[in-house]
Formats: structure tokens, sequence, C-alpha cells
């Protein structure tokens, strides 16, 4: 029974990160269609913005509030994940709507220049520049509808871009003489320490866990309901969901799909950022650390089922659990004396690495008997 | 008039042929070894990279899987090679074995004892692995992006499985090749190396008018069926199954042969020829040398390899912004590629932009059209 339930949460856990990892992609897929292979470098900005926010909230001035570092960083992980993701959509991805091969191979490109990105670019200025995105990206919204209507709005425009541009340094340059692990560039991989409320173990049940994995089941919780009742119960949530099942339909009743598809991919991006808060918990933090996800979410995606979240969900936590039974030989010690041959496979595929490609070949064997996912979407499509 | 429909006359076309040949012979003399060494690989890899051409730009299915093929045409002649360069070692198998306290070689080392076996091997396992998975995906109806990411994946698989299997055949090291022995001449040396570049290039010239017969007639106008509007095929009698499996495996023995061409002048095949990025980077060359068009799949790969080169030589930081930058700028500037730009309607764009050539005016609905038929 115990074994049981340490196998389950085992599961979950693992599950809990594919899931949180997954979610902004099956939204940015699933309702979308669009391939983003920069979805894994998206979490990586969310992981070094935990990382810098971490490094910032060590300064005498946030000292008092360091403890709480954690939290304000998933939301800004959100927000800078989220405002890179706009802008992927504004320059490239927005080009390249019903080409999805194009989109991936654009996308690809974009993450090796994140990945260079960070490693070439001082954490400080890289700060500035997100933060010189955020205020261009979202001043001229801000302004009252008089000055957007009149002619002269581009020059709003330029001058709050020529703001934002000057902030961002200012900024920047700010962090770097101020944090100087921040000033120079390094492909080192770097550490996000847990404040102390989330060091150590709890005991449920008889079992003990690690504090860190909780607080990454509960992200994952809560990210989960949050996009839920946002796409069931909110108004935006209702013309996403319309555009997803007809685009031209939602355009011609008047919803701006351009600005659908802004918030659409705004936030899957975010959620990948929220998703690089919890991967930075787990273990190290380097330019390389999206591309150990993003297959792996694709699968949840692909197995789940395209625009279905339940199925998302169920994929992932399937998936958790499957990987713990393999990768840590637990059918061996449910059932101590199998017969050799099997408990000799068993042993064979007993490693992490092994039961990676366990997972991934009954994955590939259980699409062909529902090669559209757990909860297919209906149609009478010949495409589909 | 376009590039494409200019019949060049038979003498150019001869001559042509003539100094590329004397170019490959005379190579190894004009070139340091490094280079030429580098130039045979380039030249090999552009083999796997028509392979993706022939999948990718004719067939329309982008697999990021061709690593898998490419690693198991190096496994299969670095195990050849490993095999029977081991006498001096103990229990005659290879060195490595020992590290990991092996005695008996594993079962399915012993076919690679014999030369024939790995002349087949090399090609026709790859190509039945491709056959296999490309069945099991094709089979279903997956397409499109789904059958990129199960390629990805399954890429994924191998990578794990190979770099796992210390025991088997020597996991994330590899199976070196530099210093073993064919037909009794250190496979590492410049003689054998010179040999490897000729042998290299014959195929490259072979894998290219190989690749032009299978586009060309009846089996090339249905593999472009397919890749334009896959469902009409269908409907017109065809099974399109078959032929993308029979496409795909073709594509992976190309990859296999290539792969074992690479491996013997780089001196080892590891799993790094099984990562994701490698197989992605195998796209970009023939993206960016124009799909669809043979020969800009073997230039693209050579091309961008030795810039590659270069520029990882010069500054090493900035080839990652480069590359990535390329992948954009091709999928959305130049979506036919370089020789795609230049056979089809780019130089003549180019003109008119700058004034020197007459606007040619059809009906108007008559692009209209044609558009809608791209965007599928």
């Amino acid at each position: 029974m115990e074994l049981l339930l340490d196998s389950l949460f085992n599961g979950v856990a693992i599950g809990s990160v594919l899931l949180v990892a997954a979610l902004g992609l099956a939204i940015v897929f699933g309702l979308m269609g669009v391939i983003n292979l920069a979805h894994g470098e998206l979490m990586m900005l969310g992981a070094y913005t935990t990382y810098v926010t971490q490094l910032i909230f060590k300064l005498p001035l946030l000292k008092p509030f360091y403890n709480s570092y954690i939290i304000v960083s998933i939301f800004l992980a959100f927000i800078v994940s989220g405002v890179v993701g706009i802008l992927l959509e504004k320059t490239i991805i927005r080009k390249l709507y019903g080409s999805p091969l194009e989109t991936l191979l654009a996308t690809w490109g974009v993450s090796l220049i994140l990945q260079q990105f960070v490693r070439s670019v001082p954490l400080a200025y890289g700060t500035g520049l997100v933060i010189s995105l955020i205020i261009g990206l979202f001043l001229p919204s801000t302004f009252p509808s008089k000055i957007k209507e009149s002619i002269n709005f581009k020059y709003f425009k330029f001058s709050s871009w020529i703001f934002a541009a000057l902030t961002g340094v200012l900024t920047g340059s700010l962090i770097s003489s101020s944090v100087s692990k921040l000033s120079r560039a390094s492909a080192r991989n770097v550490d996000v320490t847990a404040p102390s409320w989330m060091r150590g173990q709890v005991e449920i049940i008889g079992t003990a866990f690690p504090k860190t994995r909780l607080m990454i089941i509960v992200i994952t919780l809560i990210s989960v309901i949050a996009i839920t009742l946002f796409l069931n119960q909110s108004a935006w949530g209702m013309r996403i969901r319309a555009v997803t099942q007809n685009r031209q339909m939602s355009d011609c009743l008047g919803i701006s799909t351009e600005k659908v598809d802004i918030i659409t991919f705004g936030i899957g991006s975010g959620l990948a950022g929220v998703a690089g808060v919890a991967v930075s918990l787990l273990g190290s933090v380097g330019p390389n650390v999206g591309g150990n996800y993003i297959v792996g979410c694709f699968m949840v995606v692909v197995l789940g089922g395209v625009g279905n979240l339940l199925g998302t969900v169920l994929a992932s936590f399937g998936i958790g659990i499957m990987t713990d039974l393999i990768g840590a030989g637990r059918l061996l010690s449910i059932w101590p004396d199998m017969p050799l041959p099997l408990s000799n496979t068993i042993n064979f595929f007993a490693t992490t690495s092994m039961a990676r490609v366990m997972i991934f070949a009954l994955i590939v064997i259980f699409l062909q008997f529902k090669p559209t996912g757990l909860f297919p979407q209906k149609g009478r499509m010949v495409e589909n | 008039m376009s590039l494409s429909k200019i019949k060049f006359d038979k003498k150019i076309v001869l001559s042509f042929w003539i100094i590329l040949i004397a170019l490959i012979i005379a190579a190894p003399t004009i070139l340091p070894v490094f280079r030429l060494n580098l130039l045979g690989r380039y030249l090999s890899l552009s083999i796997v990279a028509l392979g993706v051409d022939l999948i990718w730009g004719y067939t329309g299915l982008l697999s990021l899987g061709q690593g898998i093929f490419f690693a198991l045409g190096g496994y299969c002649a670095a195990m050849y090679l490993q095999i029977t360069s081991s006498s001096e070692f103990p229990n005659n198998i290879p060195e490595f074995f020992a590290l990991y306290g092996v005695e008996k070689l594993p079962f399915f080392w012993e076919p690679f004892r014999s030369p024939v076996f790995t002349f087949f091997a090399i090609w026709i396992i790859p190509a039945l692995v491709a056959g296999l998975i490309g069945f099991l995906v094709f089979r279903n109806r997956i397409k499109g992006v789904y059958f990129s990411i199960l390629t990805q994946a399954s890429l994924l698989v191998f990578f794990n499985f190979f770099n796992g299997q210390q025991k088997l055949i020597n996991g994330t090291n590899g199976l070196k090749t530099d210093v073993t022995q064919l037909f009794g001449q250190m496979v590492g040396s410049e003689s054998m190396q010179r040999i490897f570049f000729w042998i290299t290039a014959i195929l490259v010239i072979a894998a290219w008018f190989f690749a032009k017969w299978v586009v060309k007639g009846r089996f090339g106008n249905i593999l472009i069926g397919i890749r334009d509007d896959e469902p009409r095929v269908r409907f017109t009698g065809y099974n399109p199954v078959i032929f993308k499996t029979i496409i795909f495996s073709i594509a992976g023995g190309l990859a296999g042969i290539s792969g074992a061409l690479y491996t013997v002048q780089s001196g080892i095949v590891s799993p790094q020829f099984m990562t994701v990025p490698f197989s992605i980077e195998m796209v970009i060359w023939v993206a960016v040398g124009g799909r669809g068009t043979l020969l800009g799949a073997i230039l693209g790969a050579v091309f961008i390899n030795y810039a590659k080169s270069l520029v990882s030589e010069a500054l090493p930081a900035s080839w990652m912004f480069i590359q990535g930058g390329l992948f954009i700028l091709v999928v959305t500037a130049l979506p036919e590629g370089v020789l795609g730009w230049i056979q089809g309607d780019g130089p003549r764009n180019l003109l008119q932009r700058f004034g020197l050539k007459r606007k040619i005016e059809t009906y108007p609905s008559l692009e209209v059209n044609n558009k809608e038929g791209n965007n599928e």
C-alpha cells in the first residue's frame, strides 16, 4: 500500500512538471495549431527570470521580502515569457499561419537565437531589454482613445518606444552595477535556491515528500484551474474558443481574430514562463534547459488529443506514473518472484533514459490504435 | 525566361562534367588534408540532404528524425571496422567491451564480421527501419506536423537507447573508427582519407542521378501529387501509404550511406549524430539550397556546413545567431530557397523592382487562383 502511494506520488510529481510545461503548448498548439518549437526556450526564459528575481531580492532594499521572491517570480515569469511570445507572434508567426511546417522551422530558429542570447548577453541587459519590450508594447495601448484616433498617433507610438528603450538601458545598467553576478555574460548553468520555507520535507500519510515537489504540484494545479476558468468563463475565453472552432465565422461576427491570436499566444507563452519557474526549482538552469522538455510536451499534447485540456491533464499524469513505474522498476517490487526473462526485461528498462525509450515506444504504439489521441476532435473533414 | 527552361548546349554540359571530375581528382593535391577532410564530410552530408529533399521537397513530409538513419549507417560501418581490428584485444572483441566487463560479443555484432553483410547493412538496415517507422505512421494517416513530432520522438527513443547502452555499443562514448584497420590500412591515415574523399564524391554524383531518376516520371508525379493534395491522390485510386513508405525508406537508405561515409571521415560515430538539433539542421540545408531542387540540397549542405566551420573558427558565439536567423529568413523571405529563387521568378522580380524589365501582365483572376492553390 505504502509502495503504491509512493509510486503514485512520484508519478504525480513527474506528471505535474510535464503538465505545467505542456499546458502552454496545449493552448498554442491545441487551440491555434501553431507548432512552437521555441516553447522550451520560453520556459528557459521563465527559469532565468526566477534566477534574476532571486538575485534582485537579495539587494538590501528588498531583503526583508526575500522569502516571497518565488511567488513574485511566478508573475514576472508569466509576463516576461508572455511578452516575448507576443513579440514572436507579431513579427514572425503571424506571417506563417496556415503553414505549420514553416512555423516549425522558423520557431526553431527563434529558439536557437534565444539560447545564444542568454549565453552571450549579460542577464542584466537582457532584463533591461525585456523591460523596454514590455513598456514599448503596452504603453501605446494605455493612451486615451482621443490620442489613439488622432493622426499623430504614430509619433506617440514612436516616442513611447524611445522612452521604453531609455528605461530599458537605465534599468539594465542599474541592475548590472548593483548585482555583479548579472553583469557578465556566461554560458554556465546557474542555480536557483528555494527560500527557506520551501526547503525540507513534509510528511503525508507516513511518507516524506520534498516541499519543492509539492510547490510544483500547487503551481500546476493553480495554472490548470486558472486557465480552465479563463477559457470557459471569461468573454475573451469564449472568443478564443469561437475562433478555434471557426475562424472565418468568428471574424464575420465581429471578433477581432488578430487580438484573439495575440492573447492566445501570449497566454500560452506566459504559461511556459510559469513552467520555467517550476523547472528552476528542480535543478540548475542553463541555456539548454528547455530542450529537455519540448518533445515530451508535444507527446503529452498529441497523446491527450489536440485542443483538449482534460486530455492533456490525463496524458501527463499517465506518462508521469508510467515513467515512475518503469524507470524505478516498481513492478518488480510489487511482484518479486516473476519469471526470469520478464524481470530481466524490466531491469533493462529500469533507468531514466530507458524508461523514456519505453514510454515513447508505448505512445507510438498507442497512436496506432487511436491516431488522434485520447480525446479526438470530432469532424467529418477529409483532412482530419 | 526562367533558368530551368534554358537548354544548355551539350558541349557546355560535357565541359562542366569534365571540369567537375578534374576538380574531384585534383582536390587532394590542391587542398590541405584538414580542408579536404572537411570537404569530404560535407559532401557526405549532402547525400542525407538529398534524402531530406526527396521526402520534404517532393513529398511534403518534414522528417525531423533523419539522424536515426544517418547514425544507424554510421554504426554499421563502425561496428565492422571495430570488429575486424579487434584481434589483439582480449577475447577478440573490441577494446571498449573490457571496460564494462563484457566478455562475449553481443549477438547482433556477429554478422558484422562479414564485409559483404556490412556493405549491404549500411543502407538496407536504415532503409528497413525507416520503412517500418514510416509504414506505422502513414498507415494511420498521421501527417503534417504530427509526422514531424513523431519522427522527432522516435529520434529521442533511438538517442536514449544508444546513449544508455554502454555494454552493447559503448553508449555515449560512441565507436571510434580512425584507429581501426581497413584492408590493412589505418582508416584515419592520409591515403585512406583521400580514397574516402573520392568514394564520397562519386557516391554524391551517383545519389544525385538516382534521386533524379526517382522523381522523374510517374512515381515522381505521384510524390508531388501527395505533397500538393493528398486526398485527391487517394481519391484518384492511388494508395499514398505505399508511395510515402517507399520514398521514406529510400531517404533512410541514403541517410545510412551518408552516415557511414561521414563516420569514416570524422573518425567516430556517437549518439551525438542522433541529437535533435542535428536532424533539424539537415532540413535547413535543404531549405536554404532550395527544396524541390535536388542540386539545391547538395549545394545547401556543402555551403552551409562550410560557412558554419568558417564562422565558428572566427566567431564561435555568432554561429547560433546566424543559423537561427537563416531559419527565420529562409522561411519568411525565401521559401523556395536560393536555387528555387533563381530558377523561379526571383531574378525577374528583382529586375522589375529596379525597372529593368517590363512587368508581365496576366488576367488578374489567374494570379488570384494561383495564390489560393498555393495556400493549401
